[in-house]
């Protein structure tokens, strides 16, 4: 580890001159395959050193791939990326922070129960007779700190900030460790406007100063308001790159990403539906703010649009019984749930696919079979101890071939799999078991477009032969296009409710927005 | 890594499938090192291939040898328990006090077991409801257990006078002394549990991805209160059989002996993270164990040196593994 004073530091802000050599970033061809999927295939632009460049597509499209290579998180499976003209491949992060390169994620890379200025010199501590220098450290950190604008006490605890200050932090500690290439994934995502405002200051004095910058978002007014050139990525290809961007207009960006007419893609045809689904009463408990019911009837699709932090996975988590409620009930059929856990809410056909996969929907190092068969073998095994193993073959292949989950066997382990298919594997699990109401919590989210039309039309047979439906979404078109009813909910509350002749684009999320509310509360999280 | 996997092949299907070798490496590895030490032992260690050093040898993993079954599914289950040695040597004085005072074996054998099975029910309790973290669960229950197994005794072994228990150490059937049988008994119970039941799915399942699990409806909690009652019993009946062994109950018997049973269970292969575990692995584990200090213990290798020994061999075996899980 380079001591404290050899590092080398940018000049500070106030003292902005362009830097004589602008740093330019090169992709040329590509590729990232995992099995089963092409994530990137032959992806080359070049962002111009002193330029902000979005990154713009679908999610799937290619985008966290690309940022996970350019951090040194993945290797490239062909193709590199050019610093200043220089190929590099980073085979680790600690590469690549070397080089220069920050990717600051929507999930940041820092220490809640550690103050700001051991974040942010974090592993690079100013030393003195092999004990912490605590004075420089604050200097250094103090220093660091007014590049971003911030006037946060360094000995601040971080999980004492709030996510825009945090983001801050993050800027702060990049431009620290030399930073000349600087990546944003959806730094707005979570921010109010004001605090939008000041992250652009910041951006623009990046650019001022030379840097290079990747922009990912999804966000049209931003891509105009603070970027210069674009590229689109599309299921894994380089569309198309606009090195002028004030030339192009909105309708054509959109067009480049889209690139298909999506309507097919819902699948949407109106059902018969049928009373007595799914009867939420009065249900609450951590993360709402009031009681909530609402019915699904058979046959019905009901989506839940509302922005990160809404509640909506803290009510499909009450309601399937993962966490507790503190009061209400959940009927099915007629049926009232017994209990509160998810065993009770599965053997009353109330079944529930979380949000994040990884973490709460596959084992990762069980096979694809194991992973199928977890739940259903509990209620269709009855007889004696012992597993019905024929069963358990004939079931796995059967769903394998059902879904179209693209796999070497049934036996491959399942983490190896894309999200697309370990999505299928967990909808097959479902599907193996007497389903009478479903709760999909971000059913495509990281999913490339064909499985995940396939997904939308797995739904479409689900809610036609009966079954009642709950998709949570945060993204519009799809909650517009396969649902038939949509509530949107805001800070643990229902705020609106739309039928699908009803919900617009702009009424919806109208709907979702906070009155003004300053996003990002300052809470200390369990690390 | 996942990079290697990709470039190795151009269709993602064949990329998922290991070569031949490495497939057989895989799931019987240990089988093949543990067939080799035989070799080795069998060509070049004295008097290694008499009847009376193998049934010494068999003999003397019986203890570990049972034990590391319900160990395999603690592991499999991503937890761990240390109070296995602490519950062998209460087990035989608890055992052997019950059927001296009541002149019954089945009294005693009776008390001995539903002791054991209450520990590890306990054990459970704490881990799996009151979400303490089964380290420091089982090392306190370790000390609890070993105490009570001194004050039980009053420190000093407790002569076993009733002479029908005896036939549970030291008899043979068919040649083969009964503790093996009853070790061989375990292997093939626990193999199915782990295999061909719900009960072992889910252990695997809730070692793999316990919040996953949960949410596809195992009953997380119930699981590893299971796991833990059963290897309290086993231990518990490991205990018994030992006891019978010695004709009596030691209060400081088996003194670190968790520490083998997991390190046997780890130089098989089950993994300490959870969600991989094979019967066959903790067979091998077991058995390279007993192979090596066996064929120390011919070629008179003083007892200080294999301690060196056996840590030494618990290291490789798990570079080994390292080696394997990287490619």
């Amino acid at each position: 580890m380079a001591s404290f004073n050899d590092t080398p530091l940018p000049t500070p802000m106030n003292a902005s001159t362009p830097a004589p050599h602008p740093t330019s970033l090169e992709f040329a061809g590509l590729k990232k395959e995992f099995p089963g999927v092409r994530a990137l295939d032959g992806v080359s632009f070049a962002v111009r050193g002193g330029s902000v460049h979005a990154l713009m597509g679908e999610n799937g499209a290619g985008k966290s791939t690309l940022l996970k290579i350019l951090s040194g998180a993945y290797q490239p499976t062909s193709g590199s990326l050019r610093l200043d003209g220089e190929e590099r491949v980073f085979t680790s992060t600690a590469e690549a922070i070397d080089a220069g390169v920050a990717v600051i994620y929507q999930e940041l890379h820092l220490v809640p129960e550690m103050t700001v200025a051991e974040n942010l010199l974090i592993g690079r501590y100013p030393q003195r007779a092999g004990f912490i220098n605590r004075s420089a450290l604050h200097a250094e950190a103090t220093r660091l700190l007014t590049l971003v604008g911030e006037n946060i006490s360094p000995d601040t605890r971080l999980c004492r900030l709030s996510l825009a200050q945090r983001q801050m932090v993050e800027i702060a500690k990049a431009l620290g460790r030399g930073a000349r290439v600087v990546a944003f994934d959806e730094p707005t995502s979570s921010l109010s406007s004001k605090e939008t405002d000041r992250l652009f200051t910041i951006i623009r004095d990046l650019k001022a100063r030379g840097h290079a910058i990747l922009y990912v978002t999804h966000r049209m007014d931003e891509v105009y308001e603070i970027c210069d050139a674009a590229t689109v990525l599309r299921d894994g290809r380089h569309v198309i790159t606009h090195d002028c961007l004030s030339a192009v207009t909105r309708d054509a960006l959109v067009k480049s990403m889209v690139g298909r007419e999506l309507t097919n893609v819902y699948n949407y045809r109106p059902r018969a539906h049928a009373p007595e689904g799914l009867d939420v009463r009065g249900i609450n408990g951590p993360g709402l703010r009031k009681p909530i019911s609402f019915q699904v009837a058979r046959g019905e699709v009901l989506g839940f649009f509302g922005l990160v932090g809404a509640g909506r996975s803290e009510l499909m988590r009450l309601i399937c019984g993962a966490v507790a409620p503190a009061a209400g009930e959940v009927v099915i059929q007629g049926e009232t749930l017994p209990g509160n856990s998810p065993r009770a809410a599965i053997h009353a056909g109330l079944v529930f696919c979380p949000e994040d996969r990884k973490k709460e929907g596959i084992v990762a190092i069980r096979s694809v079979a194991e992973n199928i068969n977890l739940s259903a073998r509990r209620s269709r095994l009855s007889a004696g101890l012992l597993l019905n193993l024929p069963w358990e073959k004939r079931n796995a292949s059967e769903q394998i071939s059902r879904l179209g989950v693209r796999t070497a066997s049934p036996q491959t382990l399942i983490g190896l799999l894309s999200g697309g298919n370990q999505q299928k594997v967990i909808l097959a699990r479902w599907l193996s078991e007497r389903v009478r109401a479903i709760v999909l919590d971000e059913p495509t989210r990281g999913i490339d477009i064909g499985a995940k039309s396939e997904i939308y039309a797995l739904i479409h047979d689900l809610a036609s032969s009966g079954v009642s439906v709950v998709v949570v979404s945060s993204e519009l078109p799809e909650v517009l296009g396969i649902c038939d009813r949509v509530f949107v909910m805001r800070e643990g509350l229902i705020a609106a409710e739309f039928t699908r002749e009803t919900a617009t684009p702009e009424t919806v999320l109208r709907a979702a927005l906070p009155a003004g509310a300053a996003a990002g509360a300052a809470t200390c999280e369990a690390a | 890594m996942s990079s290697s996997i990709a470039t190795s092949s151009s269709t993602s299907n064949t990329s998922l499938q290991l070569p031949r070798m490495a497939r057989i490496w895989d799931s019987a590895g240990m089988l093949l090192v543990l067939a080799a030490l035989f070799l080795y032992c069998s060509l070049f260690v004295n008097n290694f291939l008499s009847v009376a050093n193998l049934r010494g040898l068999a003999l003397s993993v019986s203890t570990i040898g049972m034990i590391s079954c319900t160990m395999m599914f603690c592991l499999a289950a991503g937890d761990f328990d240390l109070s296995v040695g602490s519950v062998v040597a209460f087990a035989g004085v608890l055992g052997a006090t019950v059927m001296n005072a009541t002149g019954s074996v089945a009294l005693g054998v009776a008390a001995a077991l539903a002791a054991g099975t209450l520990i590890g029910f306990l054990n459970g309790i704490f881990v799996a409801r009151v979400g303490v973290n089964a380290l420091i669960t089982t090392l306190a229950s370790m000390q609890i257990v070993r105490g009570l197994g001194f004050i039980a005794s009053d420190g000093r072994a407790v002569g076993i006078r009733t002479d029908g228990f005896f036939a549970l150490g030291n008899t043979a059937w068919l040649g083969v002394p009964v503790p093996v049988w009853l070790t061989i008994g375990c292997f093939i119970v626990f193999g199915v549990l782990l295999n061909l039941t719900i009960f072992g799915r889910n252990a695997l399942a809730i070692g793999g991805n316990k919040e996953a699990a949960h949410l596809a409806g195992v009953p997380v909690k119930r699981v590893k209160i299971m796991i833990f009652a059963l290897q309290g019993l086993v231990a518990a009946f490991a205990g018994l059989v030992l006891a019978a062994r010695m004709t009596s109950g030691q209060p400081n018997t088996s003194l670190g002996l968790e520490l083998e049973v997991i390190s046997a269970c780890v130089l098989g292969g089950v993994s300490l993270s959870g969600g991989v575990a094979r019967i066959s692995a903790v067979v091998a584990g077991v058995l390279i164990m007993g192979l090596v200090q066996n064929a120390m213990n011919l070629l008179n290798i003083p007892p200080f040196y294999q301690y060196v020994a056996r840590g030494l061999i618990l290291l490789c075996a798990v570079m080994l593994d390292r080696i394997k899980s990287r490619r």
